[in-house]
């Protein structure tokens, strides 16, 4: 009857997904450590040193792409956690729970890592700068998920519940982001313009796509061991998780 | 389902909470006093010169009445979850975002009022002028029930789960952003001379928009905790 080649919602159920993921994570893996190795190695041995800005500009190869990989991982977060809400699907809120905490590791190594080429550059580690300040407000959106959701012991109420917040989160953003930037031009305080930047050489646009790519395999990787370890966790009394061979050994 | 029945139920769950709330007025007195107090702290803080405190006073003011909405969010649906009456208001022929209405604006008639009528005696203290004075009130206006409307949503996803308080503050505040940035703009750039009707405008969308989409999110919030 189903002529498809594969079956995508036959993988919506955690037992034919768990061994799924698993065979899955070592290529995302591997493809972490070729993006991973390519762009680290264009970053600092082929992009040429900045003219204004010296060598401290190579931080941009971790920042930009955790930056970017913060704002993205909530969207799909937000993503999986409508499916949950809408389909009732187990899977969708375990999902939404395992990418979280990567999510909020984006956030912060992109607060620090700007702080760190903020102090060389600016002469500041800190300037209440329009997207500084939303991507601290995301911080705590991850922070306030995670708590939510811990502090709930029934898992599926956990999972509706963070699916919610999440929701709720995924509307506002555009709201926060464009409040702060109004907020900024209003008081002009530090007046650091980080629109105008200068014109990126080749390279080292190149350098900052494969470390992207490598932080999204990273990410990729890290949720489904995560989302592995729930599923083991939440379906432990299951009979199918007694049958797994790394179970009975 | 009248329409009529709907406005009678609506008018009915407020009177309700309002009278509740009368017979224990001091959990409505708590949450004044405290952002008395916490706005009369930050002149023993930073100091009494006055061209200083009249430049902070609309984030203070702004910024307690935050904490002090957040403060008053679990008495929203706490006591009626607890005593069952939240179950039979979800089971009632009534929908439950009316109801859950009724008690947004119930909550706000206790918190958000007073704290907006109480703000201009504040704000003496702050040497705001009287032209301030009323932009800070008219903000306060606006603002307050956006802050009862997007605290619903948290404290109805916090119901009877541990450390409900506090994780409340957690989930709320970042929402309340742009509340705060508008809420307090509108008064500084009313300080500066720039007119505060933009920001007054945006702050009405904002209320526009969660009073649209926030009863509706706190309905599909209370029906999780009650499962």
């Amino acid at each position: 009857m189903n002529n498809r080649l594969i079956n995508w919602f036959g993988y919506a159920s955690p037992a034919t997904f768990y061994p799924l993921a698993g065979k899955m994570i070592p290529w995302f893996w591997a493809l972490t450590a070729i993006f991973g190795i390519a762009g680290l190695y264009i970053g600092f041995f082929v992009a040429p040193t900045d003219a204004q800005q010296g060598e401290g500009y190579r931080i941009i190869f971790i920042h930009v792409p955790a930056s970017w990989m913060s704002m993205f991982i909530y969207l799909v977060m937000a993503f999986w956690a409508a499916l949950g809400l809408g389909f009732n699907t187990r899977l969708s809120g375990m999902m939404a729970s395992s990418l979280a905490p990567t999510g909020a590791l984006m956030a912060f190594l992109s607060l620090w890592t700007g702080a760190l080429w903020g102090k060389p550059m600016w002469g500041t580690w800190w300037v209440w700068d329009a997207r500084l300040t939303s991507e601290l407000i995301l911080f705590f959106l991850y922070i306030g998920f995670i708590a939510l959701q811990s502090a709930i012991d029934d898992p599926r109420r956990a999972d509706k519940a963070g699916a919610v917040l999440a929701l709720v989160g995924v509307v506002n953003i555009p709201i926060i982001y464009f409040s702060v930037k109004w907020w900024n031009t209003l008081h002009q305080g530090a007046s650091v313009s980080l629109t105008k930047s200068p014109s990126m050489a080749q390279t080292m646009l190149w350098g900052m796509l494969l470390m992207a790519l490598a932080f999204w395999m990273y990410s990729i990787a890290v949720s489904l061991t995560r989302v592995r370890a729930i599923i083991l966790e939440r379906e432990r009394h299951a009979g199918w998780v007694e049958e797994l061979t790394e179970i009975k050994s | 389902m009248g329409e009529t029945s709907l406005f009678a139920a609506l008018g009915a769950v407020i009177r309700r909470d309002l009278l509740l709330a009368m017979r224990r007025k001091s959990d409505v007195l708590t949450t004044l006093f405290f952002f008395i107090i916490v706005v009369s702290l930050f002149p023993l803080g930073v100091g009494p010169e006055m061209d200083m405190l009249r430049q902070i006073a609309p984030g203070v003011l702004w910024v307690a009445a935050l904490l002090a909405t957040m403060l008053s969010l679990n008495r929203l649906f706490a006591t009626d979850h607890a005593d069952g009456t939240l179950e039979q208001m979800a089971l009632s022929a009534v929908p439950l975002g009316v109801l859950v209405t009724g008690k947004v604006i119930a909550h706000w008639l206790l918190s958000g009022l007073p704290l907006a009528l109480l703000a201009p005696v504040l704000g003496l203290q702050f040497d705001l002028a009287p032209g301030s004075l009323a932009v800070l009130v008219v903000s306060l206006l606006i603002g307050t029930p956006v802050l009862s409307l997007i605290g619903a949503v948290g404290a109805a996803l916090t119901l009877g789960v541990r450390g409900g308080g506090v994780l409340v503050s957690l989930l709320v505040l970042p929402l309340y952003v742009p509340v705060l940035i508008f809420g307090a703009g509108a008064v500084e750039a009313d300080l500066t001379g720039l007119g505060a009707t933009a920001h007054l405008s945006l702050l009405a969308a904002f209320l526009a928009l969660s009073a649209f989409f926030g009863p509706w999110a706190t309905t599909v919030a209370l029906r999780i905790a009650l499962e």
